[in-house]
Formats: C-alpha cells, structure tokens, sequence
C-alpha cells in the first residue's frame, strides 16, 4: 500500500509577523517556517497506518527554507521516500495552481491513499485536499481524526463541530484531510534525525505548469485594527476598579 | 528498575515510566557504598534509550522540540533572547555588536533570558556586574540553551547540537572566561563541553562574585535583617562541590543571619527540575502527589528562614510555587544571591 503525505511549511507564530511594502504579502526578511500543523498529523497518522499494516509512506513537500529538516525527521519516525518539489522563485503558487501541479506528481506515485493536512493556518480554506482529489478523479473526506484500512477502502472518522462522530467508509484510492492523528505526533531523538541525514535521500521534481491562475488576488493584508468602541481605563488598581464598578453599574449589570 | 536491569529484563525497563521520575540529583550517587555511577551512567542511559523509541512523556517532550526549534526550552523567539535587558541602564553589552572583547561573557541561560521570575534575577545580576565595575558581554540571539538539563533527560544528540551552537558562538569573540548564574550552564561547559572540543575557564557568578569580595563589601551599604537559608543547588554543589562561596557573599550583606536547613550542602533537597523535571511537573504530580520543591520550603520554615537564598535559574520559580501551599511559607522570600545584593546596594 503506498501512502503518500503532502506537506507545506508556513510562517511560524514564534516572531511577530508583518507586513511587507507593498501591503499584500507577509515581510518575509524575519519570516521563520514551521511545518503546518495538520501536516505533522497527516505524516504522524501515516506512520501508524505503516506500523499496523505494513506499507510504504511517501512524504512530497513542497520546497522551502527548513524543509530538508522537515523531510528527513519524517525519515526518522520511519517515512520511505522523500520527495521536494521546487516551487518558482517569486511565482507564490496560491492553493488551485498547487493542487493541480501536486496532482501530476502524486498521480505517478499510484498511491492507494493520499493524506494531507485538513488546512493550513496561513489560508484556513482548506483547499488543496479536495481540489487535488478532483484532479486525480479520488473520493475526498476532511476534518479526520482517525482512520483504518481494508483492502480497496478506508475507514475514517470524521470530527463534526459539537462534538459529532462519523464513521465513514471510503473507497481507494482517495485524499484524507487529517485534523489529528490517532496518537499525538512522536518525538524523534536528534541522533535519529542525523542518522536519516547520512542514509535518506531527496528526491527533488519540478512541480510542472505551475501558474498563478485560479487563486484569490491579494487586495489588502492588514495587522488586526484597533476599534474606536475599546476603552483603556487609565490609574492605580483602586481607580480602575472603581471606574469599572461605574461602568459595570451604568450597563446594568451589577 | 534496578532490579529488573540486573536481572537481564530490560524489556520490562523499556514499559516502565519509573525513571522519568528521577531528578537527576545525584543525591544516590553521593551516598552509594559502591560508588555505582547511578545518575550519570544508569539513570541517563536508561532514559537515552526510552527516548530512542519515542517514548517520552508529552510535556517533556514540548520542552526538547522546543530546544531543537528555536534552541530555548521555553519556545520563545530567539531573536528576543537579550530582551530581558532592554532598557537596563547602563545597557548590557552584546558581544559582537557593542564590543568586541570582554573580561569575561557573561552565559545568560534559557530561564534567565525569558522566564519573567528568572529575569528579575537577571536584571539585578546585570546590575551588580556593573557597580563592580566589571568588564563583560552576553552572546546575544546567537546564545542557545547549554543543553545540560536535556542531556540529563536522555537527549544527547540535542545536547551535543546545542554545544556545537553555543561553541560556535563563543568562538567568534575574545573573552577571557565565562561566567553563569546557571549551575547546569556552569556544569556543562566545565564537564561536558570539553569533550566535544569546546573548552573555556568557566565561573559560576557566586564564584565570581566571591573572588570580587573585597570589592563588593563597601557597595554593601544597606542591611537586610533577615534569617537567610542558602539552598544548595545540585550541580553546583553535590556535582562540583561549589559550597562555601555563596554562602561567603551572602554572609558579607550587613544584617544577614545565615541558617542551614536539615538537609544541607551535600545532602541538599533538589528543587524539583533537574533531569528534565522541568518539563515534568504534571507528569510527576500525577505519579506522587509530593514534590521536592515543597519538602524544601517545609525545611526552610522549620529552620526559621526569612528568606531561601538560591543561585540557580530553576529555584525561585519553584520554591516560590511551593512557598503558596506549604503552611506557614506564605511570608518566606526566594531570591537568588544576586537579587540580595543588588537590593543591599540599594538604588
């Protein structure tokens, strides 16, 4: 069974973020990456499929300060193949031109299942899951926290807000988006990360035909606004919270 | 476990969670008739191995994926590592930027440098190097945590990145030796880091401060009339035998009254966060209800303490914590020697 991971990095919360001049694209001088969240899931979840019922997990992500870092600790919780697809310098590739460049990709991996991470923080729509499952003509389910393999298809639960479980079947191959893992995602010890440094390799493609088209354009990137409905209530502690009892009672709520 | 390891079943070893609740103390070591090497060769071996198949509780683990990332156990930005010192007046110098040698550099620590409790300390270190007029700098962004306390929690390959990090740092300046408030800091670049190649003259401050003594007396003008307790730290004290010289600087503030506790120099209690019991403390709580940290506020109430005199960045944070639970602790102040001095120098 070949299950491949796709996974992206995307600005790390650590610094602050901000904006560049042009005031439609994070500054990217001091930006520092992480990998996205759901993706580690994506590959943690992978991993367990591979140590219950054998297989072969391909990792493909795409290219990235810090994503060889990425690549080979996915080695290390125990990945077989590493794949890093350049993406044009400048050329940004929103999710659609992404999904479609990754399809041609993972099209040639005949994978039997395809997890990716339900979303990425730094876009919130999700979209490159389902669009890729268009492309590959695949069964798309997201927002997975779980999932069991059978011969010809898979078995995932799938979170609903309210705290609603579904059971769902799936016919393979298809795309998961994963919203957790089974179990949380592994340590690996740093020896081991170094150890896959010496013996794994990265295989690297083109993503092929990548242009910019079907994406969203970038009207404006703002840092959240201050509202002219806030307050600061200003002075020693005793002064506050008299104000504050003032204004409690004026509302009507004390 | 040690049985089970002499009778050959460290299978059984390896599903046991027994040894995260060792502090790397080594308080076993001192008193062992046999003079086995418990801590440093049975207790971190056995961990190196758990954490080599993953297994490693979730809290601790937070803490070495953070050392890895941003190379601070806290997971803050490493760019803000200096941030403690801004507007410090005189400003601290970073070595590199605002000069290019220095007497000694001063190894600021991971607590030290984010932890808003340790950087009181910090600050009021800053302050005394100043009116002693001593000649230092810090590394700035280009620190990295010392890697000791991960070591010790069974992570050597992110220990020896770390090193590797940090003796590259040191090797871009001209300092004559380093100097840490941080024991663990202290024992790594005086018993591990050589090893690995990277070897510098290393002080810990009350060291520092104790060859300074004759210095440091007259800036000692106002008097703190307190009974003071000095905790030992473990790996400033049981490890490389460090006792005498905090208790020197604090004995030469005017007005202070040392006391020692039941359990002194190299039977000290440990504070609770070595070993990787840092990043332990649910875990820990969960398995025994009890904690170190509280065992030795007890001691420093029945010794009839004021103050819990530390000089380790772990301690005032933890001490603090218990000192809120322990009955009768609630007026006791921990605060590491500097923060002593720095107050008995007054503004």
């Amino acid at each position: 069974m070949n299950i491949v991971v796709l996974v992206k990095l995307v600005p790390d919360l650590v610094e602050e973020l901000t904006i560049d001049p042009s005031g439609t694209a994070l500054d990217a001088s001091w930006l520092r990456l992480i990998i996205n969240e759901f993706d580690d899931h994506a590959i943690e979840q992978a991993i367990l499929l591979k140590e219950g019922g054998g297989g072969r997990v391909i990792i493909v992500a795409v290219e990235a300060e810090g994503v060889d870092d990425v690549l080979y600790t996915a080695a290390a919780k125990g990945a077989d193949r590493l794949i890093k697809v350049g993406a044009e310098p400048g050329s940004g590739p929103n999710n659609h031109a992404l999904a479609r460049g990754l399809a041609a990709i993972v099209k040639e991996l005949q994978p039997d299942l395809v997890l990716t991470g339900v979303q990425a923080h730094n876009d919130l729509d999700g979209p490159v899951g389902p669009l890729l499952a268009e492309h590959l003509g695949m069964p798309y389910l997201g927002y997975v926290a779980g999932v069991s393999v059978s011969p010809g298809k898979a078995t995932a639960r799938k979170e609903y807000p309210g705290g609603v479980i579904a059971e769902m079947e799936l016919s393979l191959p298809g795309v998961l988006g994963i919203q957790a893992a089974e179990k949380p995602p592994r340590y690996v010890a740093v020896s081991k990360v170094r150890q896959a440094m010496q013996t794994a390799t990265i295989e690297s493609q083109p993503l092929a035909g990548l242009d910019a088209s079907g994406g969203l354009p970038i009207g404006r990137m703002f840092q959240p606004e201050a509202s002219q409905r806030a307050t600061m209530i200003e002075g020693d502690v005793e002064g506050v919270a008299a104000k504050l009892v003032g204004i409690l009672k004026e509302a009507g709520v004390l | 476990m040690i049985t089970l390891l002499r009778a050959e079943e460290f299978d059984q070893v390896m599903t046991s969670e027994t040894v995260w609740m060792c502090l790397s103390c080594y308080a076993c070591s001192q008193v062992c008739p046999a003079q086995i090497p418990l801590t440093a060769s049975l207790m971190t071996r056995a961990k190196e191995e758990l954490l080599l198949a993953g297994k490693v509780p979730a809290e601790l683990q937070q803490a070495l994926e953070n050392s890895q990332r941003y190379g601070n156990v806290l997971g803050q930005s490493p760019r803000k590592r200096s941030d403690w010192a801004k507007g410090l007046i005189p400003p601290v110098a970073v070595l590199g930027k605002d000069k290019t040698s220095a007497d000694f550099l001063w190894f600021v620590g991971d607590y030290p440098s984010y932890h808003a409790r340790a950087q009181e300390a910090s600050r009021a270190l800053a302050k005394v190097f100043h009116r002693l007029g001593a000649d230092f700098g810090i590394l700035g962004p280009d620190e990295v945590s010392d890697g000791d306390s991960q070591r010790l929690a069974g992570e050597r390959g992110l220990f020896e990145m770390l090193a590797t990090k940090n003796g590259q740092a040191f090797h871009k300046h001209k300092f004559g030796a380093i100097v840490t408030s941080d024991p663990h800091a202290y024992n790594s670049f005086k018993n591990e880091y050589p090893a690995l190649g990277i070897s510098y003259p290393v002080l810990h401050h009350s060291e520092f401060l104790a060859q300074w003594l004759d210095q440091l007396r007259p800036l000692l003008t106002h008097e703190i009339k307190a009974r003071v307790a000095y905790h030992d730290p473990c790996f400033l004290g049981r490890v490389n035998g460090v006792y005498d010289e905090p208790r020197a600087v604090l004995s030469a503030i005017p007005g202070v009254e040392l006391v020692e506790m039941a359990h002194t120099r190299s039977t000290s209690i440990c504070c609770g966060g070595g070993g990787g019991g840092m990043w332990l403390d649910g875990f820990q709580w969960e398995k025994a209800h009890t904690r170190t940290s509280e065992w030795r506020v007890q001691e420093a109430v029945a010794a009839g303490a004021d103050v819990l005199a530390v000089a380790c960045p772990y301690e005032p944070l933890r001490f603090e914590d218990a000192a809120k639970t322990v009955p009768g602790a609630g007026r006791l102040v921990v605060k590491d020697i500097a923060e002593l001095l720095a107050e008995s120098m007054g503004d």
